[in-house]
């Protein structure tokens, strides 16, 4: 009995691991067909770093999520500063902050882009950025609030009755102890941009695609073993930070 | 300032406030609300002759009526029965995983929900990708198929409904485990002794304590699987092959290429209301069995 209850366990992490395996070691193949075994041979990967489009998706999509990460960090961390502490009641304001992570990412995209037309404003990757600042605000503000429900609210009178003033406290006391929350956050706003390919779809200019629009435009138009390449190394860098992600916070935890 | 060495007053509260509301709030508002708000408004009128608004013709419910039109409405059944599908299966798979996580020993626990979790944090195009890869005439199952003479002709599984499910349970189902895994673990250990020892079998035990409790959690897992789901326009287009058009595809086609956006704006407020539909009536159940307890 107890071990048929294993049983769906193992099915589902054969549903989930599969592809992936299959895409890694496609990679390694040296056919021209991305689905059939040629033999082994690392040359897509050497395809792979010469593709201009991708390098230059590559860098497109670090800038916005570099960017985004940053805006959202400092306006998420902000909210949730605030939402905690002056307006813990708010419903309209709570209900506003959490919007964006549970909307449709397609109506947030087709939104934006009436938006941008509306003010006739360009599209590229500033457009990119201040679009995925919308949702990542949202992911900083739950996890930083998240984290101050943890916090001892008596640190930072202690602070102001032992003379600081606001913004000291701010800088001194209440910033530290919700460190983690934020880096956490942080990092979490940092990959979710990296992979975002519908609101960057239709916010991003015909000029600068991010990296995954350039992988969506390779699927669907000439599918080479180039991708799996490409493909294994996502896995790889996804796999990487998500583990030590993971690391992290137990670290963290345990301090 | 000697303001700071008493209890902050109320006027510098409130600059406080709005030095750390401010800012964040008036984002939302400007690339948030703003935004959303033209949808629903773009949703009343018609569609200019390049594209754009034709504010001049004046308002209308025509893009209303055309939900009604067959052509959409079956999209919208179509688009519902695809995601309620994955909901379904992703709920058939999800629950029994969460299950036995939560019988594994302590240690092991975080390992195994962090292994359900790790491909969600994968590239989605790429998951989508690996299952073109499997499925294709060509792909990994036929060939496998067919080197070992189960079949002569490669089977179409590729561009299928089917192969959409399997995509969208694919990329959703870590999304059913995770609050499955937590109210299943909340469950008192205390309670199912107890119906064990007032002679209940292990069936029973569970459709009569261990279900109910947690079904608020696998109601929270089945919205986190379906409203993706439905607006899911990428894994149509690269499992379906364009046969399976789905409510997301329509309204991507109707801003980018057919440039009607009053129409495609309808879609989205469809989309939409489906979602809120559903937010109440998780929330009728939550308060519902959290009142019985």
């Amino acid at each position: 009995m107890r071990r048929l209850g294993a049983l769906p366990l193992w099915l589902t992490y054969v549903f989930l691991y599969t592809p992936v395996v299959v895409l890694v070691v496609m990679s390694f193949n040296r056919s021209e067909s991305p689905y059939e075994w040629g033999g082994f041979g690392t040359g897509w990967y050497g395809t792979l770093v010469r593709d201009d489009e991708v390098l230059r998706g590559l860098g497109n999509t670090v800038i916005v999520a570099a960017g985004a990460t940053a805006l959202s960090t400092v306006l998420g961390t902000l909210l949730a500063v605030g939402l905690a502490r002056h307006a813990s009641r708010s419903r309209v304001l709570h209900a506003l902050s959490v919007m964006p992570a549970v909307l449709p990412d397609i109506v947030l995209a087709i939104g934006l882009l009436a938006f941008y037309s509306l003010i006739s404003a360009t599209l590229g990757l500033h457009s990119v950025l201040l679009a995925h600042t919308v949702f990542g605000l949202a992911f900083v503000t739950a996890v930083v609030r998240a984290r101050i429900a943890h916090v001892d609210p008596s640190l930072e009178e202690a602070s102001r009755d032992l003379g600081a003033g606001e913004i000291t406290t701010f800088l001194r006391v209440t910033l530290p102890t919700l460190a983690p929350g934020i880096v956490a956050g942080a990092l979490l706003v940092f990959t979710l941009s990296l992979d975002e390919f519908v609101i960057a779809f239709f916010t991003a200019g015909p000029q600068d695609p991010t990296l995954p629009i350039v992988v969506y435009s390779m699927i669907r138009f000439g599918v080479t073993p180039e991708i799996n390449a490409l493909a294994t190394l996502l896995l790889a860098v996804s796999f990487t930070v998500v583990i030590a992600a993971q690391r992290m916070s137990r670290l963290t935890e345990a301090l | 300032m000697s303001g700071g060495r008493l209890k902050a007053g109320p006027a510098v509260r409130a600059r406080a406030r709005l030095a750390l509301i401010g800012p964040g709030f008036s984002y939302l508002v400007v690339l948030l609300v703003l935004p959303l708000a033209l949808v629903i408004g773009y949703s009343v009128f018609q569609r200019g002759r390049f594209g754009g608004i034709a504010y001049e013709d004046g308002v209308t419910g025509d893009n209303f009526a055309r939900l009604a039109d067959p052509l959409y409405a079956g999209v919208l059944t179509d688009s519902l029965r695809i995601a309620g599908l994955t909901t379904v299966l992703a709920l058939a798979l999800g629950y029994p995983t969460a299950y036995a996580i939560t019988r594994l020993p302590a240690r092991w626990r975080t390992v195994a929900l962090v292994l359900v979790v790790l491909p969600f944090w994968t590239n989605f195009l790429i998951r989508t990708y690996a299952w073109i890869v499997l499925l294709s005439s060509e792909g990994v199952v036929n060939s496998a198929l067919t080197g070992i003479g189960v079949i002569d002709r490669p089977l179409e599984l590729l561009y299928t409904d089917t192969a959409v499910v399997v995509g969208l349970l694919y990329a959703y189902l870590p999304l059913m485990v995770l609050p499955l895994y937590s109210a299943i673990e909340r469950v008192d250990p205390r309670l199912l002794e107890a119906s064990a020892d007032l002679g209940a079998r292990p069936v029973r035990t569970f459709l009569s304590v261990t279900l109910p409790l947690t079904l608020p959690g696998v109601l929270t897992g089945c919205v986190f699987v379906f409203v993706p789901s439905l607006g899911n326009f990428v894994v149509p287009e690269l499992l379906g092959g364009g046969r399976t058009v789905m409510v997301g595809n329509l309204i991507r086609d109707q801003f980018l290429s057919a440039r009607d956006w009053p129409f495609g704006s309808v879609l989205a407020l469809a989309l939409m209301a489906f979602l809120v539909l559903l937010l109440m009536a998780q929330a009728w159940a939550g308060q519902r069995l959290g009142g019985r307890r």
